[in-house]
C-alpha cells in the first residue's frame, strides 16, 4: 500500500504531483532551496488551471528531514538528478523511486546511488509555475508509467491508479520503451530546433513547403531517430512528427523547457536527451549527422555562456 | 570612364572612395540612404583605417539622377540585389556590371536585368561608422572573370580589374572567377552559421572538436557541389578556417552573421547555405547539412517578427 508519497524536486511538474497527490495520501516534498521549502511549510501548495487545490506538504530541503515514504517521485529537472540522487543515496530503503525526467538514462543515474525498486515514466502534463507555492495546471495530458528491472507490472498498475484517483491521467505500460523513445526522439528535435532558433513550438516546426523549411527538418531529424529505435529493436508508441504536428496545432505554442534554459542562459538538458539519442546511435551503428549537429550546436551555445 | 557603384555600404565605399582617385575614372554611387548620400555629396567619401581616402563621388538615392555608365559593380546586400539592379538597369545599357557581393547565385540575379555581367569575389572589409565615413578594416584581393551565361567582353572586365589595381584595390581579371568565389562561399557558410546559431567567436567554434568536426561536413557538402560544376577550389578552405581561428588572425572575430542576428537584421543565408543547396539540388549533389543550417537560420529570423 502506498500511503506516503515524497516528491523529489518541486519545478513545474513536482508541485503538480504534490499538489494533486496531497489530495489523496501523505506528501512530502524534497526542494534544492530552503526558502522553497520555507514557503511550502508556511503556506502550502496551490494548484490552478485545470484544477483548483490547496493542499498542505511537509517539505524540506534536507532529506534525513524527511519522514519515511512508500513512493518518491523524482521530478527534478536531469541536470540536477545526479546531485539529487546522491543526497538519498542511504536513505529510505523501504521507498520505490519513480523518474520522470526528459530523455533517457534518468534510472541509470538513480540506480548508481541505491537499490531501491525503481519505475520509468514519461510525463506529457505541463504547467506554469507563477510562484514557489503556486503553479498552473496547463495541459492535462498523461503521465505514463512502466516498470525498470524486476519491479512488476502490478506495482506500476498500483502507483497509476493512485496518480488517477488524485485527478491526474496516468496510464501502466508493460514495456514502457516505446512511448519513451517516441518522446525522446520528439524532445530531441523539437526542443532543439526551438533552443537554436527561439522559436516556441509554434505552426514553423509544421511547414514543408520549401526544402529550407522548419518542416523538412524536423521530418528528417525524426527519420534519424526513428532508424535508431528502429535498429535498437524499439518499435515506437507513437510517430514523433504526428506528435510534432498535433502539438503545433493546439492553441498556445508551448515554449520547450530548452529554449527557456538558453534564453536564461542555464545548463540544458541536452545531453540526456540529444546526447543520450547520439550516444544509442553509436551503439546500434546507425548514421545521424543531423542530429549530431543539433547535439554539438546546443552544447555551443552552451559553452557561449561564459 | 565613368564608374557606378550600386550599394554604397561599406564594401561599395571602398571601392568608389578609392576609384575616385584616378583621374580618368568618374565614380557615381547609388544607395537609398539618404544621410549618407546627402554626406557624400557634401563632404565628399571618406575612408578611414587601413587607408586613409577622401573622394569626390556623386552620390544619389534616385536611380534616374544616373548617367549611362561603362561599368557597375553591385555591392549591396545580397538580398536587395534584385531591386537595386532592376531600378539602375537602364544605366548599363551599353555597359558591364560586376558583382562583388558575398555567396552564390547573385551573378544569376544581375544577368534577369542587364546583359553583361561579371563574377567577382572580393576580400576587403570595413563597416560604415557615419553617413559619408567609412572604416577601411581589411585591405584584400578581388578577382574578376566574366559570367559564364552572360559574360562581359573580356577587355570590360581587364578595364575595371586595372582600374581597381592602379587605385589601390588589387585585381585581377581571370577567365575562370568561380575557384575564389567558391573558396569563400564556402568558407562563409560553413562557418558564420555556426557563430550565429551559438553566439560563439570564430576561433572558439574551431576548438570544440564537435562543431569543428560540423564545419568540416559542410565544408565536404560545399565541395561537393563545386567538383559537380567543374571547379577546382585555388585552396582548401579547411586550412584558411584553422587558418584565421589562430589567436592572431581572427580567434575573436564574430562572424558578420552573428553580427546580423544580434542586431536582428536579415541575414545572407539564402546566398550562403541556402545558395549551395540550390546548386546542389541543381546537380544532384545532396547538401543534407547545408539545407539544415538554412532552415535554422531562416527559424532564427522568423522568431523575430
Amino acid at each position: 500500500m502506498i500511503e506516503r508519497v515524497c516528491v523529489v524536486g518541486a519545478g513545474t511538474i513536482g508541485s503538480l504531483f504534490a499538489g494533486h497527490l496531497a489530495q489523496v495520501t501523505d506528501v512530502s516534498v524534497l526542494t534544492r532551496r530552503r526558502e522553497h521549502a520555507r514557503a511550502l511549510d508556511e503556506r502550502g501548495l496551490r494548484i490552478t488551471g485545470r484544477s483548483d487545490r490547496q493542499v498542505r506538504v511537509r517539505a524540506s530541503a534536507d532529506p534525513a528531514e524527511l519522514p519515511n515514504f512508500d513512493l518518491g517521485i523524482v521530478a527534478c529537472k536531469g541536470t540536477d538528478l545526479e546531485a539529487v540522487a546522491s543526497t538519498l543515496q542511504g536513505r529510505f530503503p523501504e521507498a520505490m523511486l519513480m523518474t520522470v525526467q526528459n530523455g533517457l538514462g534518468a534510472e541509470d543515474v538513480v540506480r548508481r546511488h541505491g537499490e531501491w525498486p525503481l519505475i520509468s515514466a514519461i510525463t506529457f502534463m505541463s504547467g506554469t509555475r507563477h510562484s514557489d507555492t503556486e503553479v498552473e495546471y496547463v495541459l492535462d495530458t498523461p503521465t505514463w508509467l512502466g516498470p525498470y528491472e524486476s519491479t512488476t507490472l502490478e506495482r506500476v498498475e498500483e502507483v497509476a491508479k493512485l496518480i488517477t484517483s488524485s485527478g491526474l491521467k496516468a496510464q501502466a505500460f508493460a514495456d514502457l520503451r516505446p512511448a519513451q523513445w517516441s518522446k525522446l526522439i520528439f524532445n530531441a528535435t523539437v526542443n532543439g530546433v526551438a533552443a537554436l532558433t527561439g522559436l516556441p513550438h509554434d505552426f514553423h516546426f509544421a511547414v514543408e513547403g520549401e526544402t529550407t523549411d522548419l518542416g523538412p527538418l524536423v521530418r528528417a531529424l525524426v527519420e534519424e531517430g526513428a532508424a535508431v529505435a528502429a535498429a535498437a529493436g524499439i518499435e515506437l508508441h507513437d510517430d514523433p512528427w504526428e506528435m510534432n504536428v498535433l502539438a503545433t496545432k493546439r492553441g498556445s505554442a508551448h515554449r520547450p523547457s530548452m529554449l527557456e534554459d538558453v534564453e536564461a542562459c542555464r545548463p540544458t538538458e541536452v545531453e540526456s536527451i540529444n546526447g543520450a539519442l547520439v550516444r544509442e546511435a553509436e551503439w546500434v551503428a546507425v548514421s545521424v549527422p543531423l542530429q549530431r549537429a543539433l547535439y554539438a550546436l546546443v552544447r555551443g551555445k552552451e559553452a557561449s555562456y561564459s | 570612364m565613368k564608374v557606378c557603384v550600386v550599394g554604397c555600404g561599406a564594401v561599395g565605399s571602398l571601392f568608389a572612395a578609392n576609384l575616385a582617385q584616378l583621374e580618368d575614372v568618374e565614380v557615381w554611387a547609388y544607395d537609398l540612404l539618404q544621410p549618407h548620400v546627402d554626406a557624400i555629396n557634401a563632404r565628399g567619401l571618406r575612408l578611414t583605417g587601413a587607408g586613409e581616402v577622401v573622394s569626390h563621388v556623386a552620390a544619389t538615392a534616385a536611380a534616374s539622377d544616373l548617367p549611362p555608365c561603362e561599368l557597375g559593380i553591385v555591392a549591396t546586400k545580397a538580398m536587395h540585389a534584385d531591386a537595386a539592379i532592376a531600378a539602375t538597369a537602364h544605366v548599363f545599357a551599353d555597359g558591364a556590371v560586376a558583382s562583388v557581393m558575398n555567396g552564390v547565385g547573385n551573378e544569376e540575379t544581375l544577368a534577369r536585368h542587364v546583359e553583361r555581367v561579371i563574377r567577382g569575389t572580393t576580400f576587403p572589409a570595413g563597416k560604415l561608422l557615419e553617413p559619408g565615413v567609412v572604416q577601411w578594416d581589411v585591405k584584400g584581393d578581388t578577382t574578376l572573370g566574366p559570367f559564364e551565361s552572360q559574360p562581359a567582353p573580356m577587355e570590360a572586365v581587364e578595364s575595371l580589374a586595372d582600374a581597381c589595381t592602379r587605385a589601390g584595390m588589387p585585381t585581377a581579371a581571370v577567365a575562370d572567377a568561380r575557384p575564389p568565389q567558391w573558396r569563400k562561399v564556402i568558407f562563409n557558410a560553413s562557418t558564420n552559421p555556426i557563430g550565429a546559431l551559438t553566439g560563439l567567436t570564430h576561433g572558439r567554434v574551431c576548438e570544440r572538436p564537435d562543431l569543428r568536426a560540423l564545419v568540416t561536413a559542410l565544408v565536404d557538402e560545399g565541395k561537393a557541389v563545386a567538383a559537380a560544376q567543374g571547379i577546382t577550389l585555388d585552396a582548401d578552405p579547411e586550412e584558411l578556417i584553422d587558418h584565421a581561428a589562430r589567436p592572431e588572425v581572427a580567434y575573436d572575430h564574430k562572424a558578420s552573421m552573428l553580427q546580423d542576428v544580434e542586431a536582428r537584421r536579415a541575414t545572407e543565408i539564402d546566398f550562403l547555405n541556402g545558395g549551395i543547396g540550390r546548386f546542389g539540388r541543381e546537380l544532384g549533389v545532396p547538401t543534407p547539412l547545408n539545407d539544415a543550417v538554412t532552415a535554422l537560420i531562416k527559424g532564427l529570423e522568423a522568431s523575430w517578427t
